[in-house]
């Protein structure tokens, strides 16, 4: 009846997880019954869970990715911890669980932090920059969404249901096959792979549609803000690969479901063909990360200096650069593998090429900043943080570049503390200059300066101290993953490391009290204009938050920084008195197709991991029937009539008279 | 914008050429391109995760692992059959896109109906193949080899069986609703879809059973 699962699945034996799942169930029952007692449940239903508005998605995905962070997290300190405690002993964490924890953090990170952290500022300020009302494909936004939820979810699941993976964040067989990892662990990571696989090529392709498709008059491409363009590179490669991705995960699942031969030892099967497989995806997925985030760092650097960015031009050039060449270095990641001078060469080669684009974006940073009136605020300081940060990533990234460095460096420390190095400097720094620097629009108010400046400095010294060493330990011949050591000379090493992951923790306990403080302080904090940082671009030509439609007008552009030229426009002209003609908006209708969905595919997922056949095909009647539910209704967008649109636009339009009326006087 | 501004603009020339294109660059595309683009994206995604099955086809051809090969496997008359029945359906299905546009139902429900049964004849031929193979003992699990041949067509006809799916609902929807834009667009998809399933089955009836006979 329920396949697999039994009462011995629970970890009752287990008490680290036990206790971390009944407090997080706990803390998830206490949360909702407080929003079905304060009677929010029709306000969540109708405004964020069914919502199609890219923005509530996008901070539904933001918010995904920092739970998620603290997931992650805790899964690192538990490491950092393990391994300073773990010489000539055992520690505290069996091998069973140690390997289970750095599977998860892995996963987590990549999958349910990074990712839906990019996807949810791309969702939140694409369309904006743009100048469009929404998305291309609304509806399909959310059950993307929603699917990367459901894969999250299980992950989470699997703490107290069952096991995760032992195998480390990518299950390279034969160890994550039937015959070695017998357990439902590679079934979790899998499964919920496959179904958040899924939602992100929908994110991909939607978001692709709409640069590509949804421009508003005059926005040409070489007039799109930079995260424009980085969003267009980043999605073309979710295109392309991340059904890389699926097919090799299904063939993964048909080993180990149905006996297949892929990559078993016996039959004629190919484990390198997985790993060959396998980085064909995961090397775009480094470049689908951190492109999004150069983007980010792009507008930080050109609005807090006050100047356009230098060398719009070169950065386009440097951002398809990267979007093509990324293809062409997986190798890079199993040089070990045997191919052959003459493979390793070349691909040596390709990825030292790849590091001259990025060179190129981090001289026109430099030379946007050189003779401009700088701000330092948060969102600056991690520009500037990850520019020093992500050079010496990017430098070591060049020395395991190199074949026979990589023989000796190959899994090793250094190679963990590298692309930490690049991921946290890069991708984590951006998403967080993005949040800071967005959140002002997507809310209404801005964060509070103080509290986000001393996260920021216990983020930055705390990488430093934690990841530093792990380059020493790495030189002094530790491998990755260890769960005990008896070698005297790392162990002062990663004590250290362990005292940087508390600071991270001291920086993440600030990030957590600066959203607190400003939420309580957000009358001081108020954003009334819409445009709190004197910006560039269209995003901050509209209301914080911005209304439904975000244009009133659709805005019709004639130049780069195209917010910037209506300001001055408006300052030159004392901002044009007489009063737009509005018109009806229509928007599209709200919809719990996601949802719905999403709920079907959890059922299915789980039922999938557990072998519950029956519930299988309860899961697939329940999702084909919700798609024919969406096919088949009538009317699938609503109008706002002019004289709200003008009512609503007002208000804005008159707050925004009065800054520009002084910045004129000034 | 006053003279003062066309003379900067006479002075920059790439700023000038930006305004020339601002005029080619009219705002947002209609809903129909929108969709028709969108979807076309995503046939390009499901066609690189065919090339990964395609490539690991390649990589296992050879890996029979003491078992049968596909010369001693492949019935080419049977895959010819297939073939025929799988274009045929492209040409009927290109009817009804045709009967779409022309707002004719009749023709439209019969071109889908004939569509319909030549996709379940070729599902029909492709699982009798497949059981045939089960039976003597050249199942997936066999060889590596047989478990590449297995996914790769067989994910081709997953992909027909779930068409065939989408093509029952558009009969239902055209029946119920007519032919309205959003319905249209709708149908646009699946022609596309249907045809982009031909393309793909004439690499698999290439790559796998020409070369695989050959061999």
């Amino acid at each position: 009846m329920l396949g697999k699962l039994s009462w011995a699945a629970i970890p009752l034996d287990q008490p680290i997880p036990l206790m971390t799942g009944a407090i997080v169930l706990v803390a998830i029952l206490l949360v909702l019954g407080w929003v079905i007692v304060k009677g929010h449940l029709p306000y969540l239903w109708e405004e964020w869970i069914t919502s199609v508005d890219h923005k509530r998605i996008g901070v539904m995905y933001t918010l995904l990715a920092m739970v998620m962070l603290l997931r992650g997290f805790a899964d690192a300190i538990m490491m950092r911890a393990q391994q300073a405690l773990a010489f000539h002993s055992q520690g505290y964490l069996p091998p069973e669980h140690f390997n289970q924890i750095f599977s998860a953090h892995g996963t987590i990170m990549i999958f349910f932090v990074a990712m839906p952290f990019v996807i949810g500022l791309m969702n939140l300020v694409v369309p904006l920059q743009l100048g469009v009302r929404d998305v291309a494909f609304p509806t399909l936004n959310s059950v993307g969404f929603w699917l990367t939820a459901t894969g999250a979810l299980l992950v989470n699941i699997s703490l107290v249901v069952g096991e995760f993976a032992r195998t480390g964040w990518l299950p390279y067989p034969p160890l994550s096959e039937l015959t070695y990892s017998p357990g439902v662990g590679v079934d979790y990571y899998l499964w919920s792979l496959e179904i958040s696989g899924v939602g992100t090529l929908v994110a991909g392709i939607n978001l692709v549609t709409t640069v590509l498709k949804l421009r508003t008059k005059g926005m040409t491409y070489l007039r799109m803000p930079m995260f424009c363009w980085t969003t267009l590179a980043s999605n073309l490669l979710i295109v392309a690969a991340f059904p890389i991705l699926t097919a090799t995960l299904a063939m993964l699942i048909l080993d180990r479901y149905l006996g297949f031969h892929f990559f078993t030892n016996e039959a004629g099967g190919n484990v390198m063909m997985f790993m060959n497989l396998i980085w064909a995806w995961g090397h775009p997925e480094v470049y689908i990360l951190i492109l999004p985030a150069f983007g980010v760092f792009s507008e930080v650097v050109s609005t807090f200096s006050g100047k356009p960015l230098f060398g719009y031009r070169s950065m386009v050039l440097a951002t398809m650069a990267i979007c093509i060449i990324s293809f062409m270095v997986w190798l890079h990641h199993f040089f070990t593998m045997g191919a052959g001078p003459d493979v390793n060469a070349i691909f040596g080669i390709a990825s030292m090429i790849i590091a001259v684009p990025t060179g190129v974006k981090i001289y026109n940073w430099l030379f946007t900043m050189y003779g401009g009136r700088i701000r330092f605020t948060t969102p600056m300081l991690w520009a500037i943080g990850f520019m020093v940060t992500f050079i010496i990533g990017g430098l070591t990234g060049v020395l395991v570049a190199v074949p026979p460095a990589d023989f000796l460096l190959h899994n090793s420390l250094f190679l963990v503390a590298h692309f930490h190095n690049v991921i946290i400097g890069g991708v984590l720094f951006g998403a967080f200059a993005g949040y800071t620097y967005w959140f002002p629009k997507a809310f209404g108010f801005r964060l509070q300066e103080g509290l986000g400046q001393a996260a920021f400095w216990f983020w930055l010294i705390g990488f430093y101290v934690a990841f530093m060493p792990l380059y020493v330990v790495g030189f002094l011949g530790m491998t990755r993953r260890m769960q005990h050591y008896d070698v005297a000379e790392w162990r002062p090493w990663l004590i250290v490391a362990a005292g940087g992951a508390g600071l991270i923790l001291i920086g993440i306990v600030f990030q957590i009290l600066q959203l607190v403080v400003s939420i309580r302080h957000r009358a001081e904090l108020r954003d009334r204009t819409g445009d709190p940082w004197d910006g560039r671009s269209l995003e901050w030509a509209t209301a914080s938050p911005p209304p439904v439609f975000n244009f009133a007008i659709p805005p019709d552009v004639s130049g780069e920084d195209a917010y910037w030229s209506m300001k001055m426009h408006a300052v030159r002209q004392d901002l044009e008195k007489s009063e737009p003609d509005y018109r009806d908006v229509e928007m599209p209708r709200n919809s719990p197709t996601g949802f719905v969905c999403a709920f079907f595919a959890t059922i299915m997922g789980f039922a999938l991991i557990w072998h519950i056949w029956w519930m299988v095909i309860a899961g697939g009647i329940g999702a084909f029937a919700t798609f024919i539910a969406f096919a088949w209704r009538d009317h699938d967008e609503y109008v706002i009539p002019a004289a709200d649109v003008g009512r609503i636009d007002r208000v804005n339009r008159e707050a925004r008279r009065e800054l520009v009326s002084l910045a004129g006087r000034a | 914008m006053s003279g003062g501004a066309t003379a900067y603009v006479a002075h920059d020339p790439r700023r000038a050429h930006g305004m020339e294109r601002s005029i080619a660059h009219a705002g947002p595309a209609s809903k129909r391109i929108v969709t028709g683009y969108g979807f076309w994206i995503f046939l390009l995604s499901d066609m690189v995760m065919f090339s990964c099955f395609f490539a690991s086809y390649a990589v296992l051809r050879g890996q029979t692992a003491g078992g049968p090969s596909g010369a001693q496997l492949f019935d080419l008359k049977n895959v010819a059959v297939e073939t025929g029945c799988l274009l045929l359906s492209s040409f009927t299905c290109g009817l009804a896109s045709i009967a779409a546009d022309v707002r004719n139902k009749a023709l439209f429900q019969l071109a889908m109906a004939i569509t319909c049964v030549l996709g379940l004849a070729f599902l029909s031929i492709e699982g009798r193949e497949f059981a045939g193979l089960v039976a003597r003992g050249a199942g997936p699990s066999r060889s590596a080899f047989l478990s590449a041949f297995f996914t790769l067509v067989g994910c081709h006809g997953v992909h027909v069986s779930a068409g065939i799916l989408w093509l029952l609902t558009m009969m239902a929807q055209v029946f119920a609703k007519g032919f309205r834009a959003d319905i249209q667009r709708r149908f646009l998809c699946f022609a596309l879809f249907w045809h982009a399933l031909d393309i793909i089955w004439v690499a698999v009836f290439s790559v796998v059973y020409l070369l695989g006979s050959a061999a």
